[in-house]
C-alpha cells in the first residue's frame, strides 16, 4: 500500500515540477520582471503611441479574421458532417493544412502570391491595393493560421448530436434556414464558442506569418506581437514586458472563458 | 406479396398508398417493389426483424428518404418531390429527437410557430396537448429533466401539434424499459381512439404489434411478406417466415408447427420425429414439455393441458415422438426465419462520419 | 405542384424559390467552402511548390542541399525528435496525474495546460529567455544553445499529448483494470499490458501533432535560440533569413521539405488510427 502511495506522490510531484519549470515559473517571473522598475514605466509604455497603434491593428485583424473564420468554419463543418458529397476527404485534409504548415512558410507563400513579384501582386497594385507589407497581408496571414479552429470544434459536436433533431424540425414544417437558426446553431453553440475563442487567441498572437508579410513599420503595420520583438531587440525591456503582459492576460482570460463555458455546458 | 397486390387494386380515398416503392443504399436493397394501403384513421404496424426495411419504408412515407422508384400517396395526393416540411406528417423518432435547448412547451410549440399561427392560439393548443399527453405542469421543464417515457410523450405531442394528416412512429417504445413500454402502448391505443389520425408505427416486437395495431404488415428483406389482422397472420400465415415471426413455432420434420399444435406421442407413429424429453414444466392449468430431437438435438416444445401432461406422464430422459396435430397449421421450413433474424442490421443511409480532427 | 395543392392555412408559407429547391442551400454552402479553402489554403501551397521547383529538380536539390540548409533541417528534426520523446513520457504522465490523482488545485493545473496554445509564441520566447537567459533567477543559463531550442519547443507542444491522452484515460473502462488485478497482475504489468495499449493511439496522435508543430515553430525560438548558423539555426529561422535576402526559391525549397515531412507524418497517423480502430468495430 505504501509503495503504491509513494508511486502516486512521485508521479504527482514529477508532473507538477515539470509544469512549474516550463509554465508557471516563467510566466510568474515575467510578471515580476514587468514591474521591476515600478508601475510608472509600465503605464508610460502602455500609452506609447506605437504600442496603442499595434494594439489597434491587432484588434482590427481579430475583428476581421474571427467572423470570417466562424462563418466558414460552421459552413465547412456542416458540409463535412451533413452532406454526402464527394471530395470530402480533400476538404478535410485542406482544413488541417494550417496546423501542418510553419507560420514562416505561410508568410512566404503569401509573399509569393500577393508580393510585388508574386502572382497577383502587380495586378492588385494596379488596382491600388497593396497586400504585402500592408494591413491586407496581415489580415490574410492571420485568417490562414486561425482557419481550422471553428470547423474542428464544431465537427465532433455535429457528429455527436446527429441529425434527428434537424429531421424532426423538418417534419414539423421547418425550412432549412429556420432549422439552422432555431435547431442546429443552438445545439452547436458551445462548439462554436470554443472555436471562436481559440481562433481569437491564435489571431491575437500570430507572429511568424505576420512577421514575414508585415514590413514592421512602427505605428502602421506592426501588430502587438511584432511590437514585443522590436521593443526587446531595441532594449526597451519594460515595453516588451508590458505588451507581453497584455497578451498574456488576454491568453489567461481565454483559458478562463473556456473553463467557464465548459462548466456551463456540463450544467446543461 | 399476393395479399399486398390485391389491396392496391382497391383505391383508398384517404389514408396512405404506397405503390411499387424501391430504395437502394449503394449496393444494399432496402426496399424492393413495396405496395401497401393504409386505411384512413387506422392504426398499422410495420413488423419485421432489423434490416427488413420497415424503418426505411416509414421514412420514405415521411419524406425523410427519397424512394429510388415508386410513388407514395397521402390522402390521394402524390408526395413525390414534396419536401418533408410540406407533407404535414407527424414523425416520432425512436430516440425522441427532443430539442434539448427548448422546454417542453417550446418543443411542442415549434411546429405551430413555424406555421406562424397567432400566439394565443398556439399557447392554448400546446397547453391542451400537454394535458392530453399527461405532462400537465411540466411545460417549463427541459427534456433532460424528463424520464424516457415523458420525453416520448412530449415527442408525440410535438408531432400532434401540427395536426398531421398521418402520424408516423419509428420504434416509439424501443428505448424504454418493459414496464413503461407496456403502459405507453395501451396509452397510445387510447390516444388513437381519441384523435383518430392515420397512424403507422414500426416495431420488431410482435406482441406490441398484435396488441395495438388493427393492421399488421410483416416485412422481411425489403419486401412485404403479408398484410392482415393479428388473427389472420396467426391463423393463415402465407409462409414459414410470417408463421415464425408472428407467434411461437417448432421445426419438426422440415415443417413449422405451433407448440399448441404439436402432438406428443409415447410410442412411435407414422411421420413422427423421435425426441428425448429434456424438461417438463407445469404452470397451473397448462404446461409444456421441452424436448430435443434425436439425433440432431434441436429444441422442440409442446404446449399441453394439465390432463394431457398427466396422461403422457413423461419424465426427463424418456423417449417420445412428436408430430403436428391433424388439423394443425403448418408451413414448410425454408430457413427464411433463421437467416433473417441472425443477420446483422445493415448500415443506415446516414452520411459517413469524417475523420477525427486535430484535438486542438 | 402548388397549383394542385390547396394551400392549407396551416401549411408553411412558400418561401423564396432558392430555399425550396432541394440541395440549393447545400450547393451554395459547398461553393463557399471550396472557394474559401481554395483561395486561402490551396493557392498559397501551390504557389510555394511551384516556386520551389522554378529551376527544376536540380534547382530544388541545390537549395535543399546547401550546407547551411542541411544543418538547419538536421537540427530541426533532431530537436523535434527529442521533444516528442519527452512529450510522450511527460504528456502521458501529466494526463495520468490529472485524471487519476486528486489534489487541491488540480482544476487550475488542468486549465493552464492549454496556456501554450493561448499564449502568443513571442511572449513564450520572451518569458523563457527571462527565466533561462543570462539573468536567470534559477541560475540555469540556456539562452542561445541547443537545449534552449528544446525547452522552447517543449513549451509550445506541451498540450498535444496531454490533451490527446486525457479523454482516452477518462473513457477507459476501470473494470478492465480490476479484472486484470483480479487475475493477479501487478500494477506495472497492468499499465504495460492493459492501459498502455489503450492510450497508445492518443500518444501517437499527440506525438505526430507535436512533431509537426515543432518542425515549423518560429515565434518561440526567435529570442531564445540565438539563430547562429550551423549551430542554433532551425529550419524556419533559416527560411526567414532566405526571405530577407530575397532568395525566395531557396526559401520555398526548404519549406516544401518541411511541409512534406509534416504531411507524411499526419497522413500516417490518420492511417494508423483507422487501422487501430478495427478493434472497436
Amino acid at each position: 500500500m505504501t509503495g503504491e502511495r509513494l508511486t502516486r506522490w512521485g508521479l504527482r510531484y514529477i508532473a507538477l515540477a515539470y509544469l512549474a519549470l516550463l509554465l508557471v515559473i516563467p510566466l510568474g517571473y515575467m510578471m515580476i520582471e514587468t514591474f521591476s522598475e515600478g508601475i510608472q514605466p509600465v503605464l508610460d509604455s502602455i500609452t506609447e503611441p506605437d504600442s496603442i497603434a499595434a494594439l489597434k491593428l491587432t484588434l482590427l485583424t481579430v475583428a476581421i479574421a474571427v467572423p470570417l473564420n466562424t462563418v466558414f468554419g460552421i459552413a465547412c463543418a456542416l458540409l463535412l458532417v451533413r452532406s454526402n458529397m464527394r471530395g470530402k476527404g480533400i476538404i478535410n485534409a485542406l482544413i488541417d493544412m494550417p496546423f501542418a504548415i510553419s507560420p514562416i512558410v505561410v508568410g512566404l507563400s503569401l509573399v509569393l502570391v500577393y508580393g510585388t513579384s508574386g502572382w497577383f501582386g502587380q495586378p492588385l497594385m494596379d488596382l491600388g491595393i497593396q497586400v504585402i507589407f500592408s494591413t491586407p497581408g496581415i489580415v490574410i496571414a492571420v485568417v490562414f493560421v486561425s482557419l481550422p479552429f471553428v470547423a474542428r470544434e464544431v465537427v465532433p459536436v455535429l457528429q455527436e448530436i446527429g441529425d434527428d433533431q434537424e429531421k424532426a424540425a423538418e417534419t414539423l414544417g421547418s425550412g432549412s434556414w429556420n432549422t439552422f437558426w432555431r435547431i442546429t446553431l443552438p445545439a452547436i453553440r458551445w462548439g462554436v464558442s470554443y472555436g471562436v475563442v481559440l481562433t481569437m487567441a491564435r489571431a491575437l498572437g500570430e507572429f511568424g506569418a505576420v512577421s514575414v508579410v508585415s514590413g514592421k513599420i512602427s505605428g502602421q503595420t506592426e501588430t502587438l506581437p511584432l511590437y514585443v520583438q522590436k521593443q526587446f531587440e531595441t532594449f526597451h525591456s519594460v515595453g516588451a514586458y508590458t505588451s507581453s503582459l497584455i497578451l498574456a492576460v488576454i491568453a489567461l482570460a481565454t483559458l478562463l472563458a473556456m473553463n467557464l463555458m465548459r462548466r456551463k455546458e456540463n450544467d446543461e | 406479396m399476393a395479399a399486398a397486390k390485391n389491396q392496391t387494386e382497391v383505391p383508398v380515398e384517404n389514408g396512405i398508398e404506397v405503390v411499387d416503392v424501391s430504395k437502394q443504399f449503394g449496393d444494399f436493397q432496402a426496399l424492393s417493389n413495396v405496395n401497401l394501403s393504409v386505411p384512413d384513421g387506422s392504426m398499422t404496424a410495420l413488423l419485421g426483424p432489423s434490416g427488413s426495411g420497415k424503418s426505411t419504408l416509414l421514412r420514405a412515407i415521411a419524406g425523410l428518404e427519397v424512394p429510388s422508384e415508386g410513388k407514395i400517396f397521402i390522402s390521394g395526393e402524390d408526395q413525390t418531390g414534396k419536401p418533408v416540411r410540406n407533407r404535414n406528417v407527424g414523425f416520432v423518432f425512436q430516440h425522441y429527437a427532443a430539442f434539448k435547448h427548448m422546454t417542453v412547451f417550446e418543443n411542442i410549440a415549434f411546429g405551430p410557430k413555424v406555421r406562424k399561427r397567432p400566439k394565443a392560439e398556439v399557447k392554448k393548443q400546446v397547453n391542451e396537448l400537454i394535458d392530453l399527453v399527461q405532462l400537465t405542469g411540466l411545460g417549463g421543464r427541459y427534456p433532460s429533466q424528463l424520464s424516457g417515457g415523458q420525453r416520448q410523450r412530449m415527442a408525440l405531442a410535438r408531432a400532434l401539434a401540427v395536426e398531421p394528416t398521418v402520424l408516423l412512429l419509428d420504434e416509439p417504445f424501443g428505448a424504454l424499459d418493459a414496464k413503461v413500454r407496456k403502459d405507453l402502448r395501451s396509452w397510445l391505443r387510447r390516444l388513437h381512439d381519441e384523435v383518430h389520425v392515420t397512424t403507422i408505427f414500426v416495431t420488431h416486437d410482435q406482441e406490441e404489434a398484435m396488441d395495438i395495431a388493427q393492421q399488421i404488415v410483416v416485412m422481411n428483406e425489403g419486401q412485404i411478406e403479408q398484410t392482415g389482422t393479428a388473427t389472420e397472420l396467426y391463423d393463415t400465415p402465407v409462409n414459414d417466415f410470417v408463421m415464425g415471426f408472428v407467434g411461437e413455432v417448432n421445426s419438426i420434420g422440415g415443417r413449422l408447427v405451433r407448440p399448441h399444435d404439436t402432438e406428443v406421442l409415447p410410442v412411435k407413429a407414422e411421420g413422427a420425429t423421435e425426441v428425448e424429453v429434456d424438461r417438463v414444466v407445469r404452470l397451473g392449468f397448462s404446461g409444456r414439455i421441452e424436448m430435443l430431437t434425436v439425433p440432431d438435438k434441436r429444441e422442440v416444445w409442446a404446449q399441453l393441458t394439465r390432463s394431457e401432461l398427466e396422461t403422457l406422464n413423461l419424465e426427463p430422459g424418456d423417449t417420445a415422438w412428436v408430430k403436428p396435430k391433424p388439423d394443425a397449421v403448418t408451413r414448410e421450413d425454408t430457413g427464411a426465419l433463421e437467416s433473417a433474424v441472425t443477420e446483422d442490421p445493415p448500415a443506415t443511409g446516414k452520411p459517413t462520419p469524417v475523420e477525427p480532427g486535430l484535438p486542438v | 405542384m402548388s397549383e394542385v395543392t390547396t394551400i392549407d392555412a396551416r401549411e408553411p408559407r412558400p418561401r423564396k424559390a432558392i430555399f425550396r429547391l432541394p440541395g440549393a442551400g447545400q450547393a451554395l454552402n459547398k461553393g463557399l467552402v471550396v472557394t474559401y479553402l481554395g483561395i486561402m489554403v490551396l493557392l498559397p501551397i501551390v504557389a510555394i511548390t511551384s516556386k520551389a521547383f522554378e529551376d527544376g529538380i536540380s534547382g530544388f536539390w541545390d537549395a535543399v542541399s546547401a550546407p547551411q540548409s542541411v544543418a538547419a533541417l538536421k537540427l530541426t528534426v533532431i530537436c523535434s525528435l527529442i521533444v516528442v520523446v519527452i512529450n510522450a513520457v511527460m504528456g502521458t504522465l501529466i494526463a495520468w496525474v490529472l485524471v487519476r490523482d486528486k489534489f487541491p488545485g488540480q482544476r487550475v493545473i488542468n486549465s493552464i495546460i492549454d496556456l501554450p496554445f493561448a499564449l502568443p509564441t513571442i511572449v513564450a520566447s520572451l518569458i523563457l529567455l527571462t527565466v533561462y537567459g543570462a539573468d536567470s533567477p534559477l541560475g540555469i543559463h540556456l539562452a542561445f544553445t541547443k537545449p534552449a531550442i528544446v525547452v522552447a519547443l517543449l513549451f509550445v507542444t506541451l498540450p498535444f499529448v496531454v490533451r490527446a491522452v486525457q479523454p482516452l484515460l477518462l473513457s477507459l473502462d476501470r473494470d478492465m483494470e480490476a479484472a486484470a488485478e483480479s487475475l493477479g497482475a501487478r500494477k506495472w504489468l497492468i499499465f504495460r499490458r492493459v492501459i498502455f495499449p489503450n492510450l497508445a493511439p492518443g500518444i501517437a496522435t499527440g506525438v505526430a501533432l507535436a512533431f509537426a508543430r515543432a518542425l515549423g515553430e518560429f515565434g518561440s525560438l526567435v529570442l531564445v535560440s540565438g539563430n547562429i548558423p550551423f549551430q542554433t539555426e532551425v529550419a524556419s529561422v533559416y527560411i526567414r533569413g532566405q526571405i530577407e535576402f530575397d532568395r525566395l526559391a531557396s526559401a520555398s525549397a526548404v519549406s516544401v521539405v518541411l511541409l512534406a515531412i509534416s504531411l507524411a507524418l499526419l497522413a500516417s497517423v490518420t492511417l494508423a488510427q483507422r487501422w487501430g480502430l478495427r478493434h472497436d468495430r
